[in-house]
């Protein structure tokens, strides 16, 4: 993974001085609330309903052993001994003491960590596939252009102010992980018919209040000239998107207000500026950066482990996991496990200390100190040998991370919601729960199948409901906490938003309304269909007549 | 006297900035007027004894200044909020692509932990809000030593002139 040099050393470190000295004049009352704002959340310190929350930067989701040992050692320290992973694969602490912030992140530096731009309306981190670099599936590496994206857009001197937050994902591989139709930007590496490297460029997607799947603009660009083409669409956006109304000025609003050709065309005008000049990627550096991202030291393994196959066949717990929480390597002999943060009870997402050490642990013993965070909120180990994986099963058991659910209705996407975040308009949290309470049993999870549940606490939509096949809305209806219901969405290649089922409904019922709805895709279903299949092809009335009648 | 910051250095503001201008009335000295007053009247370069300078809202296209530019002695970009992020790219414009070698202000709502990025994008006078120390805002232009990418103050982004 990435390694600081002296340049992005000195770069942090001035940061955490700059902030430390922003902290003490805000505190000294030299700046004001409102001139301190965009100042802190550009630091990912926003002010929530109980306490300030952190949420600090874990670059495209890769982190080392070391790393995840700080961040379990700054929850004692200076939180309650817990962290959320968020939907943005960044990690959030949700105690912090403001003034304390600095030495937080003077602490986070010394990892080569930081909070920069991990809110605001600037470029926020780059989300990228977690399987990236192993996946079976893999054209390309997404990574390089991660951190090539990260280093440009840090402290973008023009950028610092955009209408609106700035979300970039980037996928390399034939299946869609990094939901890249709903971002702002969203880039499809791709290696055309000459071999050369090139960008699919997709602009305008997104969630929120306006939920939109993105537009292809650029249909093949050279990966020289990525950063000269992304300085140009955020140039085009940064002038002329709206600042009159913060619920349109997205990008997508602009885009759909000027209409895919015209926002093209003024991005090419722009370009013409631009392309070739200084920013231009150099052969060099993308080696450079390349470089930090070459294979560990894999050994020959046979491309099936004897002694997996055993285990598989003795243990149907270890059977159950397997199928659901690990994945196919591109490397003979190893695999890809997803540890769960979705057990029952557990706020989705969430980790405690110990887990984190656990999880670091782990990674050292089997996956050569590496973990990511995936976008739906779970830990991957992305390097494990075959061989290791009933061992390394035993292990995650003793944690809390072996919960067989990866793909599955309980691996629930979630934002913290009412419980903690100030901007939302009902809890999430307990309707997560009791959800996975309903749906304990193993055997009836594993027949429904894969089915993405989405569920934000406010439309502003961090839990991704409208791309969950089934996505929850917390909503508020005279002081009073409702759920509206949407089906269908999807955030891979097939992108598509959810429908809304109806009337929205208090949020005892919501156990039976998921209950209905799954009931009428097993009726349905025919052997082969997932429950997205069922409901394209049935469309969304016959579970509007379930639900509603059954739940009225 | 008011003040501005001028490469990095407080000194007295010697011009008058107008919130309107129409032909005929009288400017002081070394003024600063709207864009679009300037131009509907840019004759005022040649007949105006003084100095004169133009100053943009963020809404504002640059691009309409080009012919003038080597015969305007500042150029101003207003700040309505802080927040409101076009003056950068508007300023970029006018330095990288438009060419404009002389003053190039910030006005507005202008502030200390606004101004190493402002400096960046090619602004190299600020007219900060009144009730703001000039002298402790100076401390902000060296709030980072080193910079990834390219602007107007460093031409090449840091990996084409990195040591190693």
């Amino acid at each position: 993974m990435y390694k600081y040099d002296a340049y992005d050393k000195t770069i942090v470190a001035e940061r955490v001085a700059q902030f430390r000295d922003q902290t003490q004049r805000y505190l000294e009352g030299k700046l004001t609330d409102a001139e301190f704002l965009p100042l802190r959340l550009q630091n990912g310190l926003y002010v929530q309903r109980f306490a300030p929350m952190l949420r600090v930067a874990i670059p495209y989701g890769m982190v080392s052993a070391t790393q995840i040992r700080k961040l379990a050692e700054i929850s004692r320290r200076y939180d309650k001994g817990y962290v959320h992973f968020s939907t943005r694969q960044n990690v959030q602490y949700n105690w912090p003491k403001l003034e304390r912030v600095p030495d937080i992140l003077a602490e986070l530096a010394t990892d080569e960590m930081h909070a920069i731009q991990t809110s605001g309306n600037c470029i926020r981190n780059t989300t990228t596939d977690q399987f990236a670099g192993v996946a079976a599936d893999e054209l390309v590496d997404p990574r390089p252009y991660c951190e090539i994206i990260r280093q440009w857009s840090t402290f973008h001197p023009e950028f610092a102010y955009l209408p609106r937050k700035f979300k970039i994902a980037i996928n390399g591989a034939k299946q869609d992980r990094a939901a890249v139709q709903v971002h702002d930007i969203g880039l499809h590496v791709e290696q055309n018919s000459h071999g050369e490297l090139g960008f699919r460029v997709l602009v305008g997607g997104g969630l929120g209040r306006t939920p939109m799947i993105g537009t292809e603009i650029c249909s093949f660009l050279p990966e020289q000239h990525l950063l000269t083409y992304l300085e140009a669409i955020l140039r085009v956006y940064n002038r002329y998107g709206r600042r009159d109304n913060k619920y349109k000025a997205r990008i997508k609003i602009l885009v759909k207000a000027l209409g895919a050709e015209a926002f093209r065309a003024k991005v090419d005008a722009e370009w013409q500026h631009l392309k070739d000049g200084p920013q231009t990627l150099t052969e060099a550096e993308i080696k450079r950066i390349s470089q930090h991202f070459s294979s560990p030291d894999y050994i020959d393994l046979p491309a099936k482990s004897a002694l997996l196959q055993q285990h598989l066949q003795q243990d149907p717990n270890f059977r159950h996991w397997y199928q659901r929480n690990v994945t196919g390597h591109k490397v003979p002999g190893y695999a890809i496990v997803t540890l769960s943060l979705k057990a029952t009870a557990q706020a989705p997402g969430d980790a405690t200390d110990k887990q984190l050490e656990a999880a670091a642990d782990l990674a050292e013993q089997y996956s050569f100190g590496e973990i990511r965070v995936s976008h739906q909120q779970n830990l991957v180990l992305a390097d494990v040998q075959q061989d290791h994986l009933y061992t390394l099963w035993q292990e995650a058991l003793k944690f809390g991370f072996a919960t067989p659910n990866i793909g599955l209705l309980t691996d629930v996407i979630c934002c913290p919601g009412g419980d903690f975040c100030a901007l939302a308009n009902a809890k999430s949290l307990p309707i997560a729960e009791a959800i996975q309470r309903r749906f304990d049993d193993l055997d009836y999870l594993h027949d429904i199948g894969n089915l993405d549940l989405n569920i934000s606490g406010c439309m502003n939509a961090c839990g991704h409901h409208h791309v969950g096949h089934i996505g929850i809305l917390g909503v508020d209806k005279k002081g009073e906490e409702f759920y509206q219901v949407q089906l269908g969405g999807s955030a891979y290649n097939d992108a598509s938003l959810g429908k809304i089922l109806g009337p929205s409904f208090a949020r005892d019922v919501m156990p039976d309304v998921i209950t209905s709805i799954i009931d009428v895709y097993l009726k349905h279903r025919t052997p082969e269909e997932l429950f997205i299949d069922t409901y394209r092809r049935i469309g969304i009335q016959p579970f509007k007549d379930r639900v509603y009648a059954s739940n009225n | 006297m008011p003040v501005i910051i001028k490469n990095q250095t407080v000194i007295s503001d010697t011009y008058t900035f107008y919130a309107t201008y129409t032909e005929g009335d009288v400017l002081a000295k070394h003024s600063i007027i709207p864009v679009d007053d300037f131009l509907a009247n840019p004759s005022l370069l040649e007949q105006h004894p003084g100095t004169i300078g133009v100053w943009l809202d963020s809404h504002h296209e640059p691009e309409a200044l080009s012919p003038y530019l080597h015969q305007l002695a500042v150029i101003a970009v207003n700040f309505p909020s802080f927040t409101d992020g076009r003056g950068y790219s508007i300023a970029r414009i006018i330095r990288e692509r438009l060419g404009y070698q002389g003053e190039l202000r910030a006005i507005g709502e202008v502030l200390h932990d606004q101004l190493f990025y402002l400096k960046r994008c090619g602004f190299d006078a600020f007219k900060l809000q009144a009730e703001k120390d000039p002298e402790e805002a100076l401390r902000g232009f060296n709030d980072f030593s080193v910079s990834y990418q390219a602007a107007t103050d460093h031409p090449q982004p840091l990996f084409r002139h990195r040591l190693h």
